[in-house]
């Protein structure tokens, strides 16, 4: 550690101010930031939403947006400050110099331009080789990220490859002209924990061989206890601790640090009361379900199974999570349970009652019982619509008078955590978490035994996601209610789970009390997505 | 990709039967008898000399029968026969098609060259004079009526500058030939294609510059920009090329209605085009030419269409034929 210590820095921010536009609710996105980049060192900022880390990312590579401005501040690479420079003194720096690999490969690729073409404009931009060597080179690079049958990935486009691959593409882009410094926002965060797992070690294992200085930005703690050396906390824009990995996750100092850690699901489950077996919720049993695209005259069928003899049951009162990575037929299994897409086979009862027999009528009037709360809390409330509509409007359509139903409403908004004052506001004016909320009242206002919770915490920064997973568990309790929990991070699985059903391509290979999948996980598949799990090998264990 | 096409053609050929049906019909349901008008025009219109013109053109047999008929001509590519123009109806129209299709290609051309580049101008120097300048002009040649534009700018360019002809599509009696007929026949383009072209471009320029402002934002421009690519590369290569999807689409809906869609043009700058033969068969009740006229635009939209898609595939790698 002294060893790297001792080295110069291949960057340095020093006292960095990003001033934000005047309607902003606070001056400075980034306010007095000061952090040296060194070579062979991973330095993970961490922080929630609208930390201002991005921005420090950014003006790394001098691609702010226009709206803000850097006030004052300097960033030294190789002997110039960085701020200073023109359009064409950043053209230099960029790729070559300074590297970056974006959160979410889809879109950071261009759609229309095949993977390897992408690769060789990196030698394009700084005039270098001629394209035959380029070519070459985009076929080693993508040799190296990984990239299984490399003379194929470089012909393809982004759409034709995977999540992770597309992700390698970007890293093998960023590595091209062997940049001293390699700046990451966000890069696993859009990707399935096991691929997460193999880039994480991918960075890891190309920082090492070639003494980059990386800048990691991420709000996973998990993922900074895997990743970093050094850790360096944002908040509104400041930096409010900063250490080895060691000293910031066993002795962190502030308490702003201190909360984020405790807010962090544990892997270890807690001990869960017994609940009455007989009494079941909902009941699904043999669901079948394939998505079927026509292929064409000439061309087969294309086919994909995303519930195959799907068995499970919920308890009353008991929350059964659906862990497995994208794809694996989870949020398929929610909605057929809901009955929003229709099974191919198979039967879901809730309490007594088949709601697969059910058509029209008969089928409305029960769909209140089972209600759902979504995953973005952006898109699944309509913009247009005040907040008292939002959530009156469906007990009105159940027959319930208006005034009746509004009052409700009122008391719901009490009831998670929100101001009755927010009925008459629309949701463009709450943030994140409070909108979380306010799909949870739409969802309670039904009156339902059953709720299906499809991602509902994926998208919330972890304090958030605490407080409504807290939120969550304390109405089920109050209500009786059941649920069935559907997410991708084992972490809140093991926090708010009875049972956990683990889902892979459309098959439940293992359905267990949640203390004992964690335990004792049966199925390979398990054992894989508990081991790809970040943050289980760092000095603090559980984060 | 064969595979396509030949599903699509097959399918097209439903979509032409069907479109055939039903303008059969509605062509009768409109008031007018043709032997009527042809017999008057004639000075002739006893009805007894009706009912032999009836007879002459089969209007006296059952309509199913009829439709029966004009089916099998159309499938051997026999449109029938033009009462009034004492001519077969694809000779008619093979004719006239050449001039709807020189100036209609030639308006599309114009609109979508122009457009595109002016759309592209408006981004770059998107919010400054010039975004302002182009903007309110497109504005302005999309909103005013088409015809207003063609009559003004005769008045313009012909009766006080006289530097182009105001009508028709070559100088009648002059009998150039070589370069020279080029040259005429260019002279009496310009001005119906700028009139259509001038429209249209006004919406390709807006979409354009929409979609451009909009691709803009997007993370493989700042991909494309961490690279230390020049911007000249990134707004061509990166931005234009994505902006260009949706302005593909629109040309793809408006390409449909190149055929039939110059009837006000051509009749105001006097094209001899299919425009101006659908508008004269539709005051003499010239069935046979009427449907003639519709069945070869309907064609032409279907063909622009499968054209559409096969330019669409080419320039977007997600969009699959199969699907």
């Amino acid at each position: 550690m002294t060893q790297v210590l001792s080295k110069s820095p291949a960057v340095s921010i020093k006292n960095l101010k990003i001033a934000l536009p005047k309607s902003a609710e606070r001056p400075y996105a980034v306010d007095g930031v000061s952090i040296d980049l060194i070579p062979g060192e991973i330095v993970c900022v961490v922080g929630e939403s609208g930390s201002g880390k991005s921005m420090c990312a950014h003006a790394l590579m001098g691609l702010l947006p226009d709206t803000v401005k850097t006030e004052t501040g300097e960033v030294l690479f190789e002997g110039q400050n960085l701020l200073k420079l023109d359009e064409s003194g950043w053209r230099n720096v960029r790729g070559r110099g300074i590297a970056m690999v974006f959160q979410e490969p889809m879109t950071a690729l261009n759609p229309l331009m095949r993977i390897g073409e992408q690769m060789m404009e990196m030698f394009e931009a700084h005039d270098l080789l001629t394209p035959k060597e380029r070519r070459a080179k985009a076929l080693n690079l993508a040799k190296e990220v990984g990239l299984p049958d490399p003379e194929r990935i470089i012909r393809a486009y982004p759409h034709q490859l995977s999540g992770g691959q597309r992700q390698r593409a970007m890293i093998a882009m960023a590595l091209a002209l062997e940049p001293s410094v390699l700046v990451a926002d966000e890069p696993t965060t859009a990707l399935d924990v096991t691929t997460q797992a193999q880039i994480l070690k991918l960075i890891r294992n190309l920082q090492r061989s070639r003494n980059m200085a990386v800048m990691f930005i991420t709000h996973d703690f998990g993922v900074v206890a895997d990743i970093a050396d050094r850790v360096v906390v944002l908040r509104h824009g400041k930096i409010v601790e900063e250490g080895s990995i060691d000293a910031v996750f066993k002795n962190p100092q502030h308490d702003y640090t201190k909360a984020l850690l405790a807010a962090v699901p544990s892997m270890h489950p807690p001990v869960r009361a017994p609940l009455d077996e007989n009494a079941k919720a909902v009941e699904v049993i043999g669901l079948d379900k394939t998505y079927v695209t026509s292929g064409g005259w000439f061309k087969p069928d294309r086919r994909v199974q995303a519930a195959n003899e799907v068995t499970f049951s919920i308890m009353q009162g008991e929350t059964v999570g659906l862990v497995g990575e994208s794809g694996s037929g989870k949020s398929s299994v929610a909605r057929l349970v809901m009955r929003l897409i229709e099974a191919d086979r198979g039967t879901v009862r809730i309490g007594d009652v088949d709601l697969t027999a059910l058509e029209g009528k008969a089928l409305r009037e029960q769909r209140h019982r089972i209600q759902m709360i979504f995953q973005d809390p952006f898109a699944s409330l309509n913009p247009r619509r005040r907040v008292g509509n939002i959530i009156s409007d469906g007990p009105i359509a159940r027959g319930v008078a208006p005034k009746v139903a509004m009052d409700r409403a009122r008391e719901l908004l009490g009831m998670v955590g929100l101001d009755a004052g927010a009925l008459d506001r629309y949701p463009h004016e709450f943030s994140g978490g409070q909108r979380q909320r306010l799909g949870i009242a739409r969802a309670l206002a039904m009156d339902p035994e059953i709720i299906v919770a499809d991602e509902a915490v994926s998208a919330l920064d972890v304090s958030v996601q605490a407080q409504v997973l807290k939120l969550l568990e304390d109405l089920k309790a109050r209500l009786g209610l059941s649920m069935l929990f559907i997410t991708h991070d084992l972490r809140v699985a093991a926090q708010i789970c009875d049972r956990i059903a683990v889902m892979q391509r459309g098959v439940i290979v293992e359905l267990k009390p949640t203390a004992q999948l964690f335990a004792a996980p049966e199925h390979p598949y398990t054992r894989e997505l508990l081991g790809a799990v970040p943050g289980q090998s760092s000095p603090s264990q559980a984060a | 990709m064969l595979s396509f096409v030949a599903q699509r053609i097959v399918k097209g050929v439903f979509v032409l039967l069907a479109i055939i049906v039903m303008n059969f019909f509605l062509i009768r349901i409109a008031p007018g008898d043709p032997a009527a008008v042809m017999a008057g025009e004639a000075g002739a219109s006893d009805a007894q000399f009706v009912q032999q013109l009836r007879e002459k053109f089969s209007l006296d047999k059952p309509l199913p029968e009829q439709l029966f008929i004009y089916v099998k001509g159309v499938a051997s590519l026999d449109l029938g026969f033009s009462f009034r123009q004492q001519m077969p109806v694809s000779k008619l129209i093979a004719e006239r098609l050449p001039a709807t299709l020189l100036l209609t290609l030639t308006a599309f051309a114009i609109s979508l060259i122009l457009g595109i580049t002016f759309g592209t101008l408006a981004a770059r120097f998107a919010g400054t004079w010039a975004d302002t300048a182009i903007t309110v002009s497109a504005l302005l040649f999309y909103a005013t009526p088409i015809f207003w534009v063609a009559l003004m700018s005769i008045l313009l360019f012909s009766v006080y500058l006289g530097w182009l002809p105001s009508f028709g599509y070559e100088t009648v009696g002059a009998n150039y030939s070589g370069l020279a007929h080029v040259k005429d026949v260019a002279l009496h383009l310009i001005m119906p294609a700028m009139t259509i072209g001038l429209f249209f471009m006004a919406t390709y320029t807006r979409m354009t510059r929409a979609s451009m402002l909009e691709v803009k934002r997007l993370d493989f421009v700042k991909t494309a920009r961490a690279k230390g690519l020049r911007d000249n590369i990134i707004q061509r290569r990166h931005v234009l090329r994505n902006a260009l999807l949706p302005v593909v689409t629109l040309a793809g809906v408006h390409s449909g209605t190149l055929v039939g869609g110059a009837v006000l043009t051509e009749t105001v700058f006097a094209w001899p085009g299919i425009g101006r033969l659908l508008y004269e068969a539709l005051l003499q009740r010239d069935y046979n030419l009427l449907l003639g006229v519709f069945v070869v635009c309907s064609a032409m939209v279907l063909i622009f269409n499968l054209v559409t898609d096969l330019v669409y595939r080419l320039v977007d790698p997600r969009i699959e034929f199969a699907s």
